[in-house]
């Protein structure tokens, strides 16, 4: 066992009082638990809001780091001696291009694809969760990931001085694999779907003692993605939008978006709002979408088949809640085929600059194909929300985009090139209109 | 028939806090059965008021969720290992 036996420390300032099960509302200790021992439902880190609400104004939240830490009374960390190294506050993007092609009037990207230090939203979830590791004395952290976990898991804790062992499914992407490695992490590459890397995990979690990021440290780990919600209401400038669409692999960062946005309500940050919530899921791993599009209330497990591999999940942990989520909220959840994720990331480099990976392709193929149905009302505030880096997933564009054109250094070469690739320009433009 | 069952930490104050119980059964249904007759309360821990088994509990034989075989009814046999895994976990 690595865990300290000593009780953790905290200071004054610290908020988190206890954790409370979804269902049946049993309570436990602020400890290294993910799951009720009566339901086996997740936990939830419950606050003392009265306590935020007293010390926590705009200004203050203002003049704080430039990272997800200036929201610090928001998130389950119980000293100030946090692992800040950058993350978040990354750019909310006003689109024009985008959402003229879409017929939106009020489209915002939400880029976490340039996170730090990472390059995908995950680095906002593993800052908390080894902060809040290192506070329940683990020396040695871990996590099940479809690759962009392991990523920053890896590099927070090499940061850290914490000793990493990562598991990932044995098919990753070569950049998710080697962006794993460069930190010297162990990483086993298990033969299976990221469900059997999960499963193993669970397993492996309950008897070394480790600080799993999203198993026993969970409730902790999930709370960072709030601060997605946080960030856009403070870039829109402390309002909420109307609408968002995230895309759903576990359903976790889906559901906390939403209570960052009604944490800051209940404090008073911002005004109230009735939010649209919704959710993108590649066709090959759909188990929520096809549950909202069947009217069901329970979510069926599906083996995934998809290139967005880092959204994979075919048995999600919260897939539950996204769906009551989007029904409540007057949201949808909707899938598209791999094509249309790859047209997706095309379309948003072309349009915005932003290359993004196959879970942002899918976010923004759900996107266009919510707008084109009439879904997004044109006028609504939208945020789109944009978690991973396309350079991490090069393998799922290569033949779908252009080639260099290869020339002498002359200028007659450069001419005669030139000239043919305004007439290819023109034909493509003639076969697309 | 022998079936080795992997018991969640949470319910392994049902088995004397063994990870890892023997029973003999014919399907799944049957071994919710007989591990309750030998840790009598642990059936109303995996299953809800209704019998089934609780949503966030995740079944496997043999590594394969039961939900992707024959659900409850699913047949075991001598040898077969029956793992008993809470889903809230990942992402």
């Amino acid at each position: 066992m690595t865990q300290a036996i000593a009780a953790p420390p905290r200071s004054e300032s610290a908020t988190l009082t206890k954790l409370i099960s979804k269902e049946g509302g049993f309570e436990y200790d602020l400890k290294a638990i993910n799951i009720c021992e009566n339901t086996f439902a997740p936990l939830e880190v419950a606050y003392d809001y009265d306590k935020i609400k007293d010390t926590v104004t705009r200004a203050t939240i203002e003049a704080g780091p430039n990272s997800i830490w200036r929201y610090r009374p928001f998130l389950p960390v119980a000293t100030d001696n946090v692992i800040d190294v950058g993350t978040g506050m990354t750019p909310l993007v006003k689109s024009t291009r985008l959402a003229r092609r879409l017929g939106l009037k009020s489209l915002y990207i939400k880029n976490d694809a340039v996170n730090m230090p990472t390059l995908s939203f995950k680095d906002r979830v593993v800052s908390v969760a080894l902060t809040r590791a290192r506070e329940l004395g683990f020396s040695t952290v871990s996590c099940a990931s479809t690759g962009n976990l392991a990523n920053s898991t890896a590099a927070i804790a090499a940061h850290a001085g914490l000793e990493c062992c990562v598991f990932i499914p044995a098919d990753l992407e070569a950049g998710k694999v080697l962006g794993t490695l460069i930190y010297n992490p162990t990483v086993m590459a298990v033969k299976g779907n990221y469900d059997q890397v999960n499963r193993l995990c669970s397993e492996v979690a309950n008897t070394y003692g480790w600080g799993f990021v999203n198993i026993n440290l969970r409730p902790y780990y999930s709370e960072g993605s709030k601060t997605l919600g946080y960030e856009v209401a403070e870039q829109l400038g402390w309002q909420l939008p109307d609408h968002i669409v995230a895309p759903l692999a576990s359903g976790s960062l889906y559901t906390k978006i939403r209570k960052g946005f009604e944490e800051f309500v209940k404090v008073g940050l911002v005004e109230d709002k009735a939010v649209r919530y919704s959710g993108a899921q590649a066709e090959g791993c759909s188990p929520i979408a096809q549950a909202f599009k069947e009217g069901r209330d329970f979510v069926a497990p599906v083996k995934p088949n998809t290139i967005a591999k880092s959204i994979a999940i075919g048995n999600p942990a919260d897939g539950l809640y996204a769906l009551e989520q989007a029904k409540q909220t007057n949201g949808n959840i909707e899938s598209v085929t791999d094509q249309e994720i790859i047209d997706g990331m095309k379309l948003l480099a072309e349009t915005e600059g932003i290359f993004t990976e196959t879970a942002g392709g899918t976010t923004i193929a759900v996107l266009k194909k919510l707008a084109e149905a009439g879904k997004i009302n044109p006028d609504e505030t939208t945020v789109a929300y944009i978690t991973g880096n396309g350079l991490k997933t090069q393998e799922a564009v290569q033949g779908y985009i252009g080639e260099p054109l290869t020339i002498d250094a002359k200028l007659d070469s450069f001419e005669q090139a030139w000239k043919r690739a305004q007439t290819l320009d023109r034909l493509d433009w003639q076969q697309t209109f | 028939m022998a079936i080795t069952v992997l018991i969640p930490t949470p319910l392994q104050k049902f088995t004397n806090n063994e990870a890892k119980v023997e029973v003999d059964s014919g399907n799944i249904t049957e071994l919710i059965e007989t591990l309750e007759s030998n840790f009598p309360g642990i059936k109303q821990r995996i299953c809800d008021e209704s019998g089934a088994p609780r949503r966030f509990l995740n079944i496997y034989a043999n590594t394969e969720d039961i939900r992707f075989l024959d659900g409850v009814n699913t047949e075991l046999k001598d040898g077969d290992e029956v793992s008993i895994v809470p889903a809230v976990a990942g992402g």
